[in-house]
Formats: C-alpha cells, sequence, structure tokens
C-alpha cells in the first residue's frame, strides 16, 4: 500500500503540492488526472524519491521513503518500475541494455538468462526482435513500449505511468492502454498512472483521483468521476474551455 | 551602490556554492569507487574516448607547438650563437608547461564539452532520473568511470604530447637550423630532468580531474532544454580553461619553490 500523507512541495515561491493526501491500495491501478504543469509528475517524483517534498511523508508498505538515506531508497526503488513521458531510454545503449539494465545492475543471473528476460518483456509489449536497434532507431510509440519494458523487467510491485499515451497517435494510446491493463490482469501489480488524457484514465483505472491547486479535490471510481457534480472536475473531465478552472485566465483568442 | 554590492555578493556566493558542490561531486565519484566493483567495460570505453580519440587533436598541436618552439627559440638565441640549446628548451618547455597545459585545453575543448553535452542531454530528457528509479546511483555510473579514464589518460596523452613537441622541434632543428641529429639528441637528453618530466605529469592528472569534473557537474546542472545544453557546454569549456591556468600557475609557484 502506497500511503501520501500531508505532502507539501514548492519550487521557488510556487507551491506545486500543499498537504497533498492520498492512498493507493495494493493491486489497485490509480489514476491521477490534472491539467499541464499542475504538479502530477512532481506526485510521481517525489513517490519514487526523485524529488524530496518540503513536508510530508511517503508510506510504502509502512516504510517513510523521505527520511532514507540513498542506499536503502535504492532498495525500495527496486520494487518501482516507471515509464517517463519521454520513455527516457539511454540513447547508448541497444533496446537489450536498456530493457536488461536493472537485471544486469542488481542480479547476478547470467547474459544468457537477462537476454531470455529481456526477450520476455519484449513479448509482453508486443515488440520482439528488436533487442539489437538503439532508441534512436525507434518510433515514439515504439521507444513508449520499450520502456515499459524496461519498466517491468524487474516484475517490481509497483509501475508508475507519467503521462503513458501523451505523444502517441491515437491507435498507439489505444494499444498502450490495452497494454496496461493486460500488464495489471497479469502481474497483479500496484499502478499509479499520471494523465490528463480521459480516455487513457477511464480505460486503465481502478480509481481516479484529481489534482488541482496542489491538493486532492476528488477521487472515486471511473463511474462516480463520469457523475461528478464538483464543477471544476467536471470542467476537467468534459474538456470545457470555459469554467470554474479557466475563470480569470484569459486564454481566449477574442473574435 | 548596495545594489551592486549585493549582487557581487549572490555571486560570490553561487561561486562558492558551485566550489564545494564540484568538489563534493569529485569526492563521491572517489568514493563510489570503494564502494561498488569499478565498472571496467565503461572505463575503457571512456578512456578510448578521452585519451585514443584526442590523439589527432593532441598530436597537431604538439607538433607545431614544438616546432614554432624552435623557431621562436632560435630567433632568440642566434644572437649569441647558441642555437644548438634549442633541444634543450624545447623539451624542457613541453615537459615542463606546454605538453600538459596545452593538451589539457585541447581535451578540455574536444572531450569536456562532449561530457557536458552528452550528460545534459541525457538530464533534459530525464535519463539521469530513469537512471536513479533503476536504482543506479547516476554518479557512480557516469561520472566515476569518466574520472578515472581522465585520470589515466590525461597524463598518457600528456606524455605523448611531449614526445611529439620533442619530435617538432628536432624537425626544425635539423632540417632548419642545421643541427646535427645527433647533437640534438644528445642536448635534448642532457637538458631535460626526470623531474620536468613527472612535475608535469603530475599537473596533467590535476587538469584531467578538472576537465572531467567539470565537465559533468555541468552536465548534471543542465536545465532548460536544447538551449540549456549549450549554455551548459560553453560555462563547462570556459571553466575548464580558467580552472586549469589557474591550476597551472598554481602548481608551477609551489615545484618551482619545493622542487
Amino acid at each position: 500500500m502506497i500511503e501520501i500523507k500531508n505532502l507539501s512541495k514548492s519550487f521557488h515561491s510556487h507551491k506545486v503540492l500543499d498537504q497533498l493526501n492520498l492512498t493507493i491500495q495494493t493491486g489497485e491501478t490509480m489514476v491521477v488526472i490534472g491539467r499541464s504543469g499542475v504538479g502530477k509528475t512532481v506526485l510521481l517524483k517525489n513517490i519514487i524519491g526523485l524529488l524530496k517534498p518540503d513536508s510530508g511523508q511517503v508510506l510504502i508498505d509502512g516504510q517513510d521513503i523521505t527520511k532514507l538515506e540513498d542506499k536503502e531508497l535504492d532498495k525500495i526503488r527496486l520494487k518501482f518500475g516507471m515509464l517517463f513521458q519521454g520513455s527516457a531510454l539511454f540513447d547508448s545503449l541497444t533496446v537489450r541494455e536498456n530493457v536488461g539494465f536493472s537485471l544486469r545492475e542488481h542480479t547476478r543471473q547470467t547474459d544468457e538468462q537477462v537476454d531470455q528476460r529481456v526477450k520476455e518483456a519484449l513479448d509482453l509489449v508486443g515488440l520482439a526482435g528488436i533487442e539489437t536497434l538503439m532508441p534512436a532507431e525507434l518510433s515514439g510509440g515504439m521507444k513508449k513500449r520499450v520502456g515499459l519494458a524496461r519498466a517491468i523487467c524487474m516484475r517490481p510491485d509497483i509501475t508508475l505511468y507519467d503521462e503513458p499515451t501523451t505523444g502517441v497517435d491515437p491507435i498507439m494510446a489505444a494499444a498502450t492502454n490495452e497494454l496496461i491493463t493486460k500488464l495489471h490482469d497479469r502481474l497483479k501489480i500496484t499502478a499509479i498512472a499520471v494523465t490528463h488524457d480521459m480516455t487513457s484514465a477511464y480505460k486503465i483505472a481502478d480509481r481516479i483521483a484529481m489534482l488541482y491547486n496542489g491538493k486532492i479535490i476528488a477521487i472515486g471510481t471511473p463511474q462516480q468521476i463520469k457523475k461528478t457534480t464538483d464543477p471544476v472536475v467536471h470542467q476537467f473531465i468534459t474538456g470545457e474551455a470555459w469554467g470554474p478552472i479557466t475563470r480569470n485566465k484569459s486564454f481566449y483568442v477574442k473574435d | 551602490m548596495i545594489r551592486w554590492l549585493n549582487r557581487q555578493k549572490t555571486e560570490f556566493l553561487s561561486f562558492i556554492s558551485s566550489a564545494g558542490a564540484i568538489f563534493a561531486m569529485f569526492w563521491q565519484a572517489i568514493r563510489w569507487t570503494s564502494i561498488s566493483p569499478l565498472r571496467k567495460r565503461e572505463i575503457i570505453d571512456q578512456m578510448n574516448k578521452i585519451g585514443v580519440m584526442s590523439c589527432p587533436i593532441v598530436s597537431l598541436t604538439a607538433i607545431f607547438t614544438g616546432m614554432v618552439l624552435a623557431l621562436q627559440s632560435a630567433y632568440s638565441l642566434r644572437s649569441f650563437q647558441a642555437e644548438m640549446y634549442v633541444s634543450g628548451l624545447v623539451a624542457v618547455a613541453m615537459a615542463r608547461e606546454l605538453g600538459p597545459v596545452l593538451t589539457a585545453l585541447a581535451v578540455a575543448g574536444r572531450v569536456g564539452a562532449s561530457i557536458t553535452a552528452e550528460l545534459g542531454t541525457m538530464k533534459v530528457t530525464e535519463q539521469i532520473d530513469a537512471l536513479e528509479t533503476l536504482a543506479t546511483n547516476p554518479v557512480s555510473y557516469l561520472v566515476t568511470p569518466r574520472l578515472l579514464a581522465g585520470i589515466i589518460m590525461l597524463p598518457v596523452l600528456t606524455m605523448y604530447s611531449n614526445i611529439l613537441g620533442i619530435i617538432g622541434g628536432y624537425l626544425v632543428g635539423v632540417f632548419k637550423l642545421g643541427i646535427s641529429s645527433d647533437m640534438y639528441m644528445r642536448m635534448t637528453w642532457k637538458t631535460l630532468l626526470f623531474k620536468d618530466v613527472y612535475t608535469g605529469l603530475i599537473k596533467s592528472l590535476f587538469f584531467g580531474i578538472i576537465i572531467i569534473v567539470v565537465g559533468c557537474y555541468q552536465g548534471f546542472k543542465t536545465s532548460g532544454g536544447a538551449e540549456g545544453v549549450g549554455k551548459a557546454t560553453t560555462i563547462s569549456v570556459v571553466t575548464s580553461f580558467i580552472l586549469i591556468i589557474a591550476a597551472d600557475c598554481l602548481f608551477t609557484a609551489l615545484f618551482y619553490f619545493v622542487f
């Protein structure tokens, strides 16, 4: 279980997360929605310890990771797999080396065993046979899927997805959603995804939480979120240009 | 006036904090050599990139410097009918000063810039964050192999540069100034002392540390996309150049008074 308690994080004077509370049950897929720049990625980076919060706690199975030293934090990180928005594949390594990176670094498996696990992970994301390619030779959608294969290669307990469908075409986005759902069903892992793509959110989420002004302002199943009466959540999920979120913000182009 | 003083104070504090951060990164990189097993493949790869691939530019710089040094010193020594001392002068100047410094400047321009650009791009494309999520310390994976390769390769390149500089001087001395080959080599060995060579090599080792740590530090500090990478690369090369010249002055003074 992941518990986030009173988490606050500011950059200079800008408060991005403000006393945020959120609990993710083991085995569930939680999708955090919110506008671009609202702090979704900052939340994910706090959960995996890439950023240190100003105050508050992030409890992973009861252990507060905000207080851990680097070495202990690395042990916790081995429970995680993370898919980055831009995939973040290592440019200088082949697909095989990217996907098998953690296995080579943190296990004593032989090259043959690592290659077998890499092959399995690539099969799972539907990209068999591309082990020798370099990241520069892959399309955006393929990079996302290789990133996903790298995230799951260590068979993590928790996966984090940062905008899994951003930057790919609608068909690839649907395929990525199906892949995430399939992985969740097959591997029974806890997942946290952040996105502003509502189609993706409805498709993959067990529960959806909306981040707004540094706090979680609504949380519920996709059905409950669809039926929300909260005007802020309603404006976001329906994608209306005018409403409480955009009040006093003059981004319209006048006729 | 007060605003100007405040700005100077802020810049001074930022300089001190950067110097502290650079030293901290160096210390961390050294500490990792004892914590985790050495990444031999990466170290050899970096030795190739830093050392072997720098050979062409170091060769050209050294040969031409040796030739120029011989010509310029011959111009002055001619008035004293002492052109045969050109050989010793070239050898000592190359070993004590020009070999280490010019090699370091050439490597700072080629390798320091490339390290900052590579790590800076990794930073802005979240590859360094990805390393951390894969429970791998970025300093251990990226900085330590480069630092060890730099510490090994800078003295090797400097030695190579010294030899080529002497060859450059030899070509001018023998074929232009008419000194016999035998006399040129005899005067070189007679003048050049072992301490001239090893003090130069000690300097080059520190120049290697400066180039790699500054390059890595600026790469890790990069923000703001392609423009940020460009800025970081420029800052990295300029900082390395200044630190190399300053360290050279410091070491030269130290060796002058100590040895």
